[in-house]
């Protein structure tokens, strides 16, 4: 591995030939040669180049866990936005309640934010969700903020090291959305610290050793750790 | 328009200093807004521009949206106070065009069928201009699309070549695209070498217009350097700093 960051690439970026490489996410070929698709750093798999976005939109996959903010109730669904390119449609048969035909709005009604699942994408891009899981529900209080979809995994850490951290550290209830949405509920002194730590995974997001900076940021003025 | 003015004096220099193959000075900065999904601000010689993408995200009207592919939709405005006197605020003949040649030059550069319904909304503040004003926006639109982290197949570029005193030169500034004899912006990808936009102003033989658009490109591969500098330079500083 490489001891200074990783590479950055950009669109246009010539990264492999065909027969030697193939292709991953975020490229695309031309002429048998692998180019980057959009701005990212470098990442080889095994004869795969992907790359990892370090900007950009997020991009609903079936099966993701996203926060959602119910922007409209209708007799029979609702529009949520999950931060994506379109609205999502979250059926009444796709939400634990038994709902009378036009009752939608005394269950979920604008403003109010869920924990879904992405239940299916079409063709043209047509997102529905759902709340029929385990581990899914309606997000009563708590704070909302938003990142960069594509730190996500970053602030997950590698099998959830990183955000065990940070809940260890600032005793908050988290949630995280792939959809570059995180939920949080606590005291105002450990909101903050959220925050910091969010926004400093954020800006480091390309380097190596972030969990330990990290852990060592909320170390200091931590107060009582469980 | 035709006057008296030597635009180029016997050492052929031109009047700002340069000679005929040289651009003015281009500064380049990624990321500059807060509340864009992108954003590049952008100086070329006289001319300061600044652009900001938002999207993708759902096209409205809806009659505007392909079921297939993303619109791109770019919005080319002079500020107020970007030229001598005032310039009226709002949309003109003008501007109306550069905004359409501007979103299809865009359109081909963008891997748009990843995301169909979509618009892409590329703002184009220029504040203050010096002849050009259309390649340095479209400079800066390149920049900031990747900034976005938007899907594209390459990062467009634009470079002006023209015609002063018989000479064909580089990069017009104002004197010489008020008093010159022709205008000739390009936009090129720079990977590929293909044409994204080509407008002319003014009179080119056959053989001036083919040496001007080789000296266009290039001073637009020029450019390109400067482009991927500078998001470089914002995204791979992060790195460094860390380490130290």
């Amino acid at each position: 591995m490489q001891s200074e960051g990783r590479q950055v690439v950009i669109p246009g970026q010539v990264l492999g030939e065909i027969p030697a490489f193939r292709p991953g996410r975020g490229t695309f070929v031309e002429n048998k040669k692998i180019l980057a698709e959009k701005l990212g750093v470098l990442n080889i798999q095994d004869k795969f180049i992907h790359i990892i976005a370090l900007k950009g939109r997020y991009d609903p996959v079936v099966g993701d866990f996203v926060i959602g903010v119910v922007q409209e109730a209708s007799t029979s669904n609702w529009m949520v936005d999950i931060n994506a390119p379109y609205p999502a449609l979250l059926h009444v048969h796709e939400v634990p309640w038994d709902i009378e035909f036009g009752d939608t709005e005394k269950y979920l009604n604008t403003g109010d934010t869920i924990l879904a699942k992405v239940l299916s994408v079409d063709e043209s891009k047509k997102l529905q969700i759902t709340l029929m899981d385990r581990n899914l529900f309606k997000l009563k209080g708590g704070h909302l903020i938003e990142f960069e979809p594509s730190v996500y995994r970053r602030i997950m850490g590698k099998k959830y090291s990183m955000i065990e951290i940070i809940q260890k550290y600032t005793r908050c209830r988290i949630k995280v959305g792939k959809n570059g949405r995180i939920w949080i509920d606590g005291d105002a002194d450990g909101i903050e610290r959220v925050l910091a730590a969010i926004s400093m995974i954020e800006r480091e997001a390309i380097t190596f050793g972030l969990t330990d900076r990290i852990e060592e940021f909320l170390k200091k003025d931590a107060k009582d750790v469980r | 328009m035709k006057s008296d003015i030597e635009l180029i004096n016997s050492e052929g220099k031109r009047l700002d200093g340069r000679s005929p193959q040289d651009l003015r000075k281009i500064k380049i900065e990624a990321g500059v807004l807060h509340r864009a999904d992108g954003s590049c601000y952008l100086e070329w010689g006289g001319n300061k521009v600044l652009a900001a993408v938002y999207g993708p995200r759902e096209a409205v009207p809806r009659h505007t949206q392909n079921p297939l592919r993303a619109i791109v939709q770019a919005r080319y405005n002079m500020a107020a106070f970007s030229v001598e006197d005032r310039k009226r605020p709002g949309p003109d003949r003008r501007s109306v065009e550069i905004s359409k040649v501007i979103s299809e030059a865009l359109e081909k550069i963008v891997l748009t069928d990843q995301f169909p319904r979509a618009s892409i909304d590329v703002n184009i503040e220029v504040l203050d201009a010096e002849a050009g004003t259309r390649c340095a926006g479209l400079t800066a639109a390149g920049v900031a699309l990747v900034d976005a982290g938007i899907p594209m197949r390459d990062i467009p570029v634009a470079c002006a070549a023209g015609k002063i005193n018989n000479k064909v030169v580089l990069d017009l500034g104002k004197e010489e695209d008020n008093y010159g004899d022709a205008d000739l912006p390009i936009a090129i990808s720079p990977r590929t070498g293909e044409v994204l936009l080509l407008q002319m102003d003014g009179h080119l033989t056959f053989d001036e217009f083919n040496q001007a658009f080789d000296l266009a490109v290039k001073g637009c591969y020029t450019v390109s350097e400067l482009q991927k500098n500078a998001i470089m330079q914002k995204y791979q500083s992060v790195a460094e700093e860390v380490q130290e």
